[in-house]
């Protein structure tokens, strides 16, 4: 039986941007899309939670250093994501809708490479509001 | 990929946990202040997790605003500023957060799959009742946390 322990690390980030679909015509866009899709964008604070698991380790007592986590999330995320329009600076949004699925997804794609053997990504959270929020757990 | 989509809604209504098969004491007994006589009402918070794979035309699992307008349609208005007491479905069922809880799972799993939302599966709802207390139901299955 595994003994994983989880631990979970918040942050937030405000950002803007636009769903919108250069296949669909400007009233499919609009259907689709509703508000969302105003051309000049809009921007939400998001607040991600990235859940890791892994054993503790017998020496530190740690599942990992919460530093290397804040590390991370600051160059992987907060770097690329905070106080950016994410279709026009953020590099998969130029083809991809920046939807909070894609974003869930995108935070994964990010984050998970950069753990230490021994710590597995296990979910990515993230609000854009209080009200709506999305789970990915890394699967196809 | 696959993502799972949260989303939360309000509603408020009131309620008696009374059981007319045991005697007055035994309610009392067991339900203490939920059973006085003429109800008390929540706050409740519904939240609805439905799962699918993200379509690569929209990013999405499902459309959020058919979503809404389900929920909306076939909970919020059924249950927004109610009595459940007076409603059929707690005739013969108490109308614990529990109770409502399941009730409201099947009805969303139902109305879901008359709608264009067929794609998305319904996970989980969660209701709480108060800041303090909630409740989980995922059609029977695990919980994935």
């Amino acid at each position: 039986m595994s003994k994983y322990v989880y631990l979970s690390r918040r942050v937030e980030f405000s950002a803007s941007h636009v769903y919108h679909n250069p296949a669909f015509t400007a009233e499919e866009n609009r259907r689709v899309f509703g508000k969302c899709n105003n051309p000049n964008g809009h921007g939400h604070n998001y607040t991600l939670e990235v859940t890791v698991k892994g054993e503790v380790n017998g020496d530190t007592g740690f599942v990992l250093d919460l530093k290397d986590l804040k590390d991370i999330l600051n160059s992987e995320v907060m770097d690329v994501f905070d106080h950016r329009h994410l279709n026009k600076e953020v590099p998969e949004f130029a083809t991809e809708i920046p939807t909070t699925e894609n974003i869930a997804i995108s935070i994964w794609n990010r984050v998970a490479p950069n753990l230490n053997s021994g710590t597995q990504m296990h979910r990515v959270r993230v609000y854009e509001t209080p009200d709506l929020f999305v789970d990915y757990y890394g699967e196809p | 990929m696959k993502a799972y989509l949260n989303r939360r809604y309000m509603f408020s209504a009131s309620h008696r946990l009374h059981n007319d098969r045991f005697t007055e004491d035994a309610n009392r007994e067991l339900y203490g202040k939920c059973n006085n006589p003429y109800g008390h009402g929540h706050n409740y918070t519904l939240e609805v997790c439905v799962s699918g794979q993200v379509d690569p035309q929209t990013g999405m699992v499902c459309n959020l605003v058919d979503l809404d307008d389900c929920v909306r349609r076939s909970i919020l208005e059924r249950y927004d500023h109610q009595n459940l007491n007076c409603m059929q479905e707690f005739r013969d069922r108490v109308p614990t957060t529990e109770n409502l809880c399941v009730l409201v799972f099947e009805i969303l799993q139902r109305e879901l799959g008359k709608t264009h939302l067929q794609k998305a599966k319904l996970e989980r709802v969660k209701l709480d009742e108060t800041m303090m207390n909630s409740f989980e139901y995922a059609g029977g299955a695990e919980l994935r946390h």
